[in-house]
């Protein structure tokens, strides 16, 4: 909560200071800054840059802050480390009542520690002594050194002065004390407001994990190898797709027959996502390659063929009917004018079925698989290693994403006419 | 040469919901070759219906199309079409887009080219060879339509309304380039347009169509395409006679329409 209401007050903050103060000096001078109408305008609308610098600083500095990075200078309390007390009250069969100190020090987890060492103290009750890791919690059976103890009829009835019953719990200064129901106390130190780097590591964690992983790989291969394999399989399942799936898109544009026999079937394939095929596939194929291939060349081969089937209906019947008049036979009508209509539709349709097979290999990679790089965040996952986790998705996002520019980019390049018709 | 029949067209379009439309009827009329003839008429008379049956595209419901002695089945090169916008194969050249039915044919290189260079030269193109489509104005467009149209040596020329989609400046200059061209390459033309000015200045001939069902209203033939191939065009419209013609038509046609509006009316209330 408190981190969202921060990445709020960034939000609004830094719209006002570079909208209202610095953008005085910095104002574009092009067509659209003369546009007087703006809003309802969408081609008006552009990103502004400084905003996108701003939310992905933002979120690196919550990140870091909120996890005790060594890269942020500007920190939420972390959770409490060193020495600490508490008081215990004990009260003896006969009423009568003595006070004793729980000593605890708590330690950073994975350092070793050595429990303090301190004297008893007077009276029946006596001083204990806990170690417990920062964001756990430690159970103390505080009359178990006492001369009186629980078999006599002993009990600790407060904390810090604060009475206290089984079941109860009282929060002092030294963090959060309960009681189980036999009467054992559970001591908690105050966890601050830093994430646990077990739920969420400081981006330093991270890029040492990538460069450890490039170094020395994960689960018998290295980092790029499960990258690498993730690629390949999306590579291979979305080129045969394509290789069934435009050809027949084009024949579902082009003939009755087709398209009557083949409709039924991509209608009906068409919204089944492709993640509700993984079990069938591992049935049929199993969990090796194969399997994973079918998967993606399914999931790519709909999206193709209803982009081909598409390209093939937006043709303008015009240039249709011009390429005939011109002497063109059907095979050239195909060629010369209906495949090169259709690859802009074509190279939206790619675009589309690369990102759902980049989505579903992953995804297929989490249910089974020896390598690949939703199996390195699965099995990361099942041992506690979230930064691998983070490190994965991080690298399965910047992949995604690279894919769409390189598509993008050809796009550009091979079909420059795209919507210019 | 060529001889174009046009032979007691009909043509109704049967609808989906049980209706149908008689958008052709019993329309005859022929062509003698290198005859200009411009078709005019209030829209929904049937004229792209009519050039889209002599292109071959449609079949009539009755009639036949003849030409040179052979019934028309399909398109052919013989027959080249001109649309109004949207028929140059935006993924292709000027060049190549011109070179399209020498390409088909399989019209050897060296050749090509030459009928291409020659045909971008005559149609004021010489610039924008290697351009691609995309990049040229609307009135470029249509002259590399033409251009296209023309490289393929046709015997008949179809338009329809090549240049409905230009200002009135580029439309005046591409009409002198129709002239122009009709008379050098003596081609039959079938001309569709919405303008009366036009229709007169390039038609030897001027067929005025009435509409519901689709047909022959009146037929002129004009002394203007023939006065225009070495005159300034602006100087025929100045003609006393072009005047009158071109008043006497457009009252015809308006009287159509308003029988038309009159009907739709009737027919609401
Ligand atoms: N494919 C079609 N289906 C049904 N009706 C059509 C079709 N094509 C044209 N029509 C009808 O035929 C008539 C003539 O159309 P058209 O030839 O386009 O007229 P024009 O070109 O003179 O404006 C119109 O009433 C139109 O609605
Ligand atoms: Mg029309």
């Amino acid at each position: 909560m408190i981190p969202f209401l921060i990445y709020v007050a960034i939000f609004l903050l830094s719209f006002a200071v570079v909208r209202g103060g610095l953008r005085r000096y910095f104002t574009r001078r092009d067509f659209t800054s003369l546009k007087t109408v703006t809003f309802g305008d969408e081609s008006a609308v552009r990103p502004d840059r400084a905003a996108s610098v701003i939310s992905v600083l933002t979120i690196f500095l919550l990140w870091g802050a909120f996890t005790g990075s060594k890269w942020v200078p500007v920190h939420a309390p972390g959770p409490f480390l060193g020495d600490t007390s508490f008081t215990y009250t004990a009260e003896a069969a006969d009423g009568s009542r003595d006070d004793a100190v729980v000593h605890a020090r708590v330690f950073r987890l994975g350092e070793t520690v050595e429990a303090p060492v301190v004297a008893p103290g007077a009276g029946f009750a006596k001083d204990d002594v806990v170690t417990v890791a920062a964001w756990r919690s430690a159970l103390i059976r505080a009359d178990a050194n006492d001369t009186l103890t629980r078999k006599d009829g002993a009990r600790v009835v407060a904390i810090d002065g604060q009475p206290i019953a089984p079941g109860g719990a009282v929060i002092t200064d030294a963090g959060r004390v309960a009681m189980t129901p036999k009467g054992t106390l559970n001591y908690a130190p105050p966890k601050g407001m830093q994430m646990e780097p077990i739920w969420l590591p400081p981006p330093e964690a991270v890029v040492s994990r990538v460069g450890e992983i490039a170094r020395e790989g994960y689960q018998n291969f290295t980092l790029w190898q499960h990258l690498g394999w993730s690629l390949y399989r999306v590579v291979a399942g979305f080129l045969l797709g394509a290789l069934v799936g435009i050809p027949l898109g084009y024949a579902m544009g082009l003939s009755d027959w087709f398209r009557g026999w083949f409709d039924p079937i991509v209608e009906f394939m068409r919204p089944v996502p492709p993640l509700a095929l993984i079990p069938l596939v591992i049935i049929w194929a199993g969990i090796g390659e194969s399997g994973k291939i079918i998967l993606l060349f399914l999931a790519a081969l709909w999206i193709m063929t209803i982009a081909a089937r598409a390209g093939v209906s937006g043709v303008r019947i015009s240039k249709v009917h011009a390429a005939y008049s011109l002497g063109a036979s059907k095979w050239q009508v195909l060629r010369y004018v209906i495949v090169p209509n259709s690859l802009p539709e074509i190279f939206t349709g790619a675009r589309v079925a690369m990102g759902v097979c980049w989505g579903t290999v992953v995804a297929a990679e989490l249910v089974a698989a020896e390598k690949g790089a939703g199996m390195m965040i699965m099995v990361a996952s099942r041992f506690q290693l979230t930064d691998i986790v983070i490190m994965g998705i991080i690298l399965i996002g910047i992949i995604g994403y690279g894919i769409d520019i390189l598509m993008r980019m050809g796009e550009k390049w091979l079909v420059p006419w795209k919507g210019k018709g | 040469m060529s001889e174009l029949s046009i032979q007691n067209l009909s043509m109704r379009f049967d609808l989906p919901n049980g209706s149908s439309v008689q958008a052709l009827k019993d329309v005859s009329l022929d062509l003698k070759s290198g005859e200009l003839m411009s078709v005019l008429g209030p829209s929904g008379c049937g004229k792209t219906t009519l050039l889209n049956i002599v292109a071959g595209f449609l079949a009539p419901t009755e009639g036949r199309i003849v030409l040179n002695g052979h019934e028309v089945k399909g398109p052919a090169a013989e027959r080249g079409m001109v649309f109004q916008q949207g028929a140059l194969f935006e993924w292709m050249s000027v060049r190549d887009n011109v070179g399209f039915g020498p390409t088909m044919k399989g019209m050897a290189r060296a050749e090509k080219r030459q009928v291409v260079d020659h045909l971008l030269d005559v149609t004021g193109l010489g610039a924008f060879k290697e351009k691609a489509v995309y990049e040229l104005s609307g009135g470029m467009q249509q002259r590399v339509a033409l251009a296209r149209c023309l490289a393929n040596d046709p015997d008949v020329i179809l338009m329809d309304e090549p240049l409905g989609a230009l200002d009135a400046l580029t439309r005046e200059k591409m009409q002198g380039l129709v002239l122009k061209l009709w008379k050098e390459t003596g081609k039959t033309i079938i001309l569709i347009t919405h303008s009366v000015e036009e229709a007169l200045l390039l038609g030897e001939r001027l067929v005025v169509m009435a509409p519901r069902p689709g047909r022959v209203h009146r037929e002129y033939r004009l002394p203007f395409a023939d006065i225009g191939v070495d005159q300034d065009l602006r100087e025929v419209k100045k003609l006393a006679e072009f005047g009158d013609r071109r008043e006497e038509i457009l009252s015809m046609i308006w009287d159509m329409e308003e029988e038309i509006m009159g009907r739709t009316e009737g027919a609401g209330a």
